[in-house]
């Protein structure tokens, strides 16, 4: 495995006063790492290091020399002003090749047609014309992981990218990038919502001022923080969670002991109640409203 | 009324409107989509006040120099022909584009956030102005004076040689720097985050932005008077957003229809001796609620 981005012993933070300390952990090449963390918890500082837009105050930040070059590929969370944004989805993935092209005007017809691949990539082909405040939550998504792709195809970073998506779009999103990952681009995916877990390959969790768990995505599962993180999370929440499908679905090598099962069935069981309760809650307050 | 236009169009200086006109109208137009979606339009509307207060103080700077000098040093003479050839550009310029990097600077993470910042700085040099040319003022129509540069009047039917000159090199320089930058511009103005973490520094073109908009409320100055300079940004952008899908055919939108009104707008404040920035604004007013209705139709249809 080719390492893209070692973190060594890493303190983060603003004007000498530190948010997130003694991060420690290595990015190889395919992986699916998902920062977990609850608000405040230096998650967007951490993302801001990531992308190179803040120096660590204390260790190492090491990047390989590709990523140093290109960048990371990042997937920011969506703001207000793009809520209605005059641009068509070709101008808006074409602007991804910004950095490659530099300061000359306009894009040559290489940048132009690396932008149709990635729109193709990412089946967005046929609405390179529309206009991108028309199109729903999960193919304005699309159209931002086609602009990410244009600004480098090693390594992408998504900033909580499920957030505002229906459960249906959500999946599909998870579905997507999990397909980018197993054609060979390494994820690093931020989030707050237990179902991006099932697709890791690796888990970093951090709290305030500190690194809780770094490691393999089965590894967290039998922890004690992980169960924990995942029962609380989604029965708390009461977010509408789609979690139909077992989350062992996705593991080839299902090494796994009878106690990890019954874990993972508990949280299954959890995680259904609390969505059921949440989907009923939900109905109901729809219908108080029509 | 074809007979009247070609009398008027007989005169250099009615020409000379027409081709500042336009090209105000086109610069202005630019870069009103960006200002409106980056929530800038204020902006706009606080430099044309900053505009204002700097074109008294330009006029005190005058009248002081003149007095103090008595008309038989040189270098005070050649400041105030200085001052006198480009129309008090020479002040106004960098006052406002100190005014517009401030603007920028506090607009983020500062105590007093970027509106009431702004709403300080407006109103402060629309005060500060009004009183200086009040108290300095040499001229016996006080009142005509800020009427004529808080509305323009006739400033744009009266312009020299020489400003005509400063006027379309601004206008050749803005939409110069628009054309290099359009995709930084595009760039920043729809995901200043992406922008930054692909490296293109957002803060340098957010910079840019607003010191080229502080350039062209100094040009809009002339035509349409410093409270209206706003409308000319805004209203053909709003007005193209209306029924335009993607960010090219909106600017492209934006500015044939800002050069539209300011051609019609001025010539119909000639034959109907209106007032010239009024009229052209009026006629942004009229085309754009005929895009709004054209929207709601076509989106119905």
């Amino acid at each position: 495995m080719r390492e893209q981005l070692i973190c060594k012993n890493v303190t983060l933070g603003y004007e000498g006063s530190s948010v997130a300390e003694g991060l420690d952990f290595t990015i190889s090449a395919g992986d699916y790492l998902c920062i977990l963390g609850e608000n405040g918890s230096g998650k967007s500082t951490l993302v801001k290091a990531l992308l190179g837009l803040l120096p660590a105050m204390s260790g190492e930040i090491i990047r390989d020399e590709e990523t140093a070059l290109n960048g990371v590929g990042y997937l920011p969370q969506q703001t207000i002003i793009q809520r209605d944004f005059p641009a068509s989805v070709r101008e808006i993935v074409r602007s991804g090749c910004l950095a490659r092209s530099g300061l000359r005007p306009f894009y040559n017809k290489q940048e132009k047609a690396l932008a149709e691949a990635n729109m193709h990539r990412l089946g967005i082909a046929d609405l390179a014309d529309r206009c991108y405040r028309d199109l729903s939550g999960g193919q304005q998504q699309r159209v931002l992981l086609a602009r990410a792709l244009c600004a480098t195809g090693k390594i992408l970073l998504l900033d909580e990218p499920v957030t505002g998506l229906d459960p249906r779009a959500q999946a599909d999103l998870y579905e997507l990038v999990y397909s980018l990952n197993r054609s060979g681009i390494t994820i690093i995916m931020v989030s707050h919502d237990v179902s991006a877990v099932r697709y890791a390959s690796h888990i970093l969790h951090i709290g305030s001022h500190s690194q809780l768990f770094y490691g393999t995505r089965d590894e967290y599962l039998s922890s004690r923080l992980g169960q924990s993180f995942i029962i609380t999370d989604t029965g708390g929440a009461g977010l509408p969670e789609i979690e139909e499908e077992a989350p062992e679905k996705e593991q080839p090598e299902s090494g796994l002991s009878a106690k990890k099962k019954a874990a993972i069935a508990a949280g299954a069981g959890l995680i259904a109640a609390g969505t059921g309760a949440a989907i009923r809650h939900y109905v109901k307050r729809g219908e108080r409203n029509v | 009324m074809f007979d009247k236009l070609a009398y008027y169009f007989s005169f250099p200086l009615v020409r000379y409107a027409l081709i500042v006109g336009l090209l105000v109208a086109l610069c202005s137009s630019l870069l009103g989509v960006t200002l409106v979606l980056k929530r800038f339009s204020f902006i706009g509307d606080g430099l044309s006040h900053v505009a204002f207060g700097a074109m008294s103080v330009a006029t005190v700077v005058d009248v002081t120099i003149k007095q103090a000098a008595s008309g038989d040093n040189a270098v005070a003479r050649w400041i105030t022909d200085m001052i006198e050839k480009t129309n008090s550009m020479v002040i106004v310029m960098p006052i406002t584009i100190i005014a517009a990097i401030l603007l920028l600077r506090t607009g983020q993470n500062t105590k007093i956030k970027g509106d009431a910042a702004l709403a300080m700085i407006s109103v402060g040099a629309l005060a500060v102005g009004y009183m200086l040319i009040n108290i300095f003022s040499a001229s016996a129509n006080v009142a005509g004076d800020v009427c004529s540069t808080l509305f323009g009047s006739t400033s744009i039917l009266t312009l020299s040689l020489s400003e005509v000159w400063l006027s379309v090199g601004l206008a050749v320089v803005v939409i110069a720097i628009f054309l290099i930058f359009y995709k930084q511009i595009f760039a920043v103005t729809f995901d200043e985050s992406f922008a930054k973490a692909t490296g293109v520094r957002a803060n340098a073109y957010n910079l840019l932005i607003a010191v080229v908009t502080s350039m062209i409320v100094v040009l809009a100055m002339n035509l349409v008077g410093s409270l209206l300079i706003s409308a000319l940004i805004i209203f053909p952008a709003l007005s193209a957003m209306r029924l335009f899908k993607s960010f090219r055919s909106v600017t492209i939108c934006s500015a044939v229809i800002s050069v539209f009104c300011a051609g019609t707008g001025l010539i119909a404040s000639l034959l109907f001796s209106t007032p010239v920035g009024a009229t052209i604004v009026s006629a942004d007013m009229i085309v754009f609620f005929v895009f709004v209705i054209l929207s709601k139709c076509l989106r119905r249809g």
